[in-house]
């Protein structure tokens, strides 16, 4: 699905990634971890187009993304940290996205599953973190694409909220899509991820399922085994 | 592209400052015909507050507004959307709502005076077409440097400057070199200074097409004298066209390269 060659990226001094290599196979959720500054953001910004790699390859779905902005229909994208245009409506914002993107999209049920109701008719800059957030996540799911990209999707949301990301996820994975997700919260990648990326130093330090990992940091949990990893010898 | 477009300029009509604007015109206009009487009078005046003030709307409102849709702009990064469309479409809109409040604003007292049975209805047409070029350049330049500032304060800063350099101090210092280099003869040297300022190109090529020779000044004098009045009035066009296409070619070129 996705193939990340050679990938370099420096912002001013800064080298963020040095020459990553990552090959992303068809459905499943992987989970791209890593610490603060590893370039987890960077590699998805640099698979979405919107950072501009100072070398190396990437190609999404076998076609390359250099030059090329349609691939974008095939993916979704659930931002970091939700900044929205504060003058518009979230009523505004949704019917503009799928202007924008002309795709069949299921809304609706979207919002009354995260029970957004009452904020339609707000402005944007008036909501709170977390119902920003949820609006962030009917934004990404409404629509049907093949590739599911999300940055820190846990962020302020409450438990049912939660709760119900995860079915969605689970939902989404069940039809076969390609879901990349980056998170803090351990027990959230425990519970959905299949896969574990290891971003370490911009490189992949370990890619693997989840036991492989435990196994090879003789660890119990998912927490202390990527804290352990990075100082655990010879890694894949 | 159109989309973006269509956003950003129903996204600035609905704004409270595009009103400002285009009232403050319309009053303009209206007070500057009552008090004058006669439309060619109106005109240089109106001329003398376009040409400086255009620019500096053009300057502050686009530094604005590409900093107050940053989030808008991420969020359209992430979609099956052209980069250059992007930029170019939020670039058209501001310059297009702030057009249609020039020529809106002043057109409406003009044509309800009885513009189109007076003589001066060139005059002012080419007062309209010269303002809607300082908007389009003037916007561009500011676009520009939003684009490669992400410091506001800094944009902002920089923004204003170029705007007090080309519509104050570059004419200080044309004028001073030309005192100090009085000995030399300074046709071509005038007559270049002039096309590299925007805001001196306006006014000359207004002066030219007035017909005005006690206002032409000594560029208007070599414009006038070089090209004659109608190729003098091409030439000044075909520069504001460059000023134009220039800033706006290198917004979309360095929109390509930016990380977002």
């Amino acid at each position: 699905m996705i193939q990340v060659e050679n990938l370099y990226k420096k912002f001013g001094k800064n080298e963020v990634l040095s020459g990553l290599d990552l090959s992303i196979e068809e459905g499943g959720i992987f989970a791209v971890l890593g610490p603060n500054g590893s370039g987890k953001t960077t590699l998805i910004k640099s698979i979405l187009g919107m950072v501009v790699p100072n070398k190396g390859n990437i190609s999404v779905g076998g076609i390359s993304i250099k030059k090329n902005w349609k691939y974008r229909k095939n993916i979704d994208y659930l931002p970091q940290i939700a900044n929205f245009p504060g003058n518009l409506k979230v009523k505004e914002l949704i019917r503009m996205i799928k202007d924008l993107r002309q795709m069949p999209s299921k809304e609706e049920e979207l919002i009354e599953l995260f029970k957004l109701e009452p904020f339609l008719n707000k402005k944007l800059s008036t909501l709170s973190g977390g119902t920003k957030q949820k609006v962030n996540i009917v934004l990404t799911f409404m629509f049907d694409c093949p590739l599911l990209i999300l940055d820190e999707p846990t962020t302020g949301l409450d438990p049912a909220s939660l709760i119900h990301l995860k079915k969605l996820l689970q939902k989404e994975k069940s039809k076969g899509k390609t879901i990349l997700v980056t998170s803090h919260i351990m027990q959230f990648v425990a519970e959905v991820a299949d896969t574990v990326i290891y971003l370490l130093e911009g490189k992949i330090y370990f890619k693997g399922t989840i036991d492989t990992l435990m196994e090879k940091t003789q660890q119990t949990d998912l927490e202390h085994a990527i804290a352990a990893i990075a100082t655990t010898p010879n890694h894949a | 592209m159109l989309k973006i477009l269509k956003y950003s300029f129903y996204d600035l009509i609905r704004s409270r400052w595009s009103y400002v604007y285009f009232l403050f015109y319309l009053i303009l206009g209206f007070v500057l015909l009552f008090l004058n009487n006669d439309v060619s009078k109106a005109v240089i005046t109106l001329m003398n507050i376009i040409i400086i003030l255009v620019p500096l709307i053009g300057t502050i409102f686009g530094v604005m507004y590409y900093y107050n849709s940053k989030e808008f702009t991420e969020l359209l990064l992430a979609q099956p959307v052209k980069r250059s469309s992007i930029f170019f479409g939020q670039y058209l809109g501001v310059a297009g709502s702030l057009t249609m409040s020039l020529v809106l604003g002043l057109g409406i007292p003009f044509v309800l005076y009885g513009l189109f049975k007076s003589d001066a209805i060139f005059d002012f047409s080419l007062l309209l077409v010269t303002g809607a070029f300082l908007t389009l350049i003037f916007t561009a330049l500011s676009f520009n440097i939003a684009l490669a500032n992400e410091n506001k304060i800094k944009g902002f800063g920089y923004a204003v400057l170029i705007w007090l350099f080309l519509a104050v101090i570059y004419d200080g210092l044309f004028l001073m070199s030309l005192i100090i280099f009085k000995e030399y003869p300074l046709d071509s040297f005038s007559l270049a200074a002039t096309m590299f300022n925007p805001i001196d190109l306006s006014r000359t090529l207004i002066l030219l097409k007035l017909d005005i020779s006690a206002l032409l000044g000594y560029t208007g004098a070599v414009f006038k004298q070089f090209f004659g009045t109608h190729q003098g009035l091409f030439m000044s066009m075909l520069m504001l066209i460059l000023w134009t296409v220039l800033p706006i070619w290198r917004l979309v070129h360095k929109a390509k390269q930016k990380d977002f």
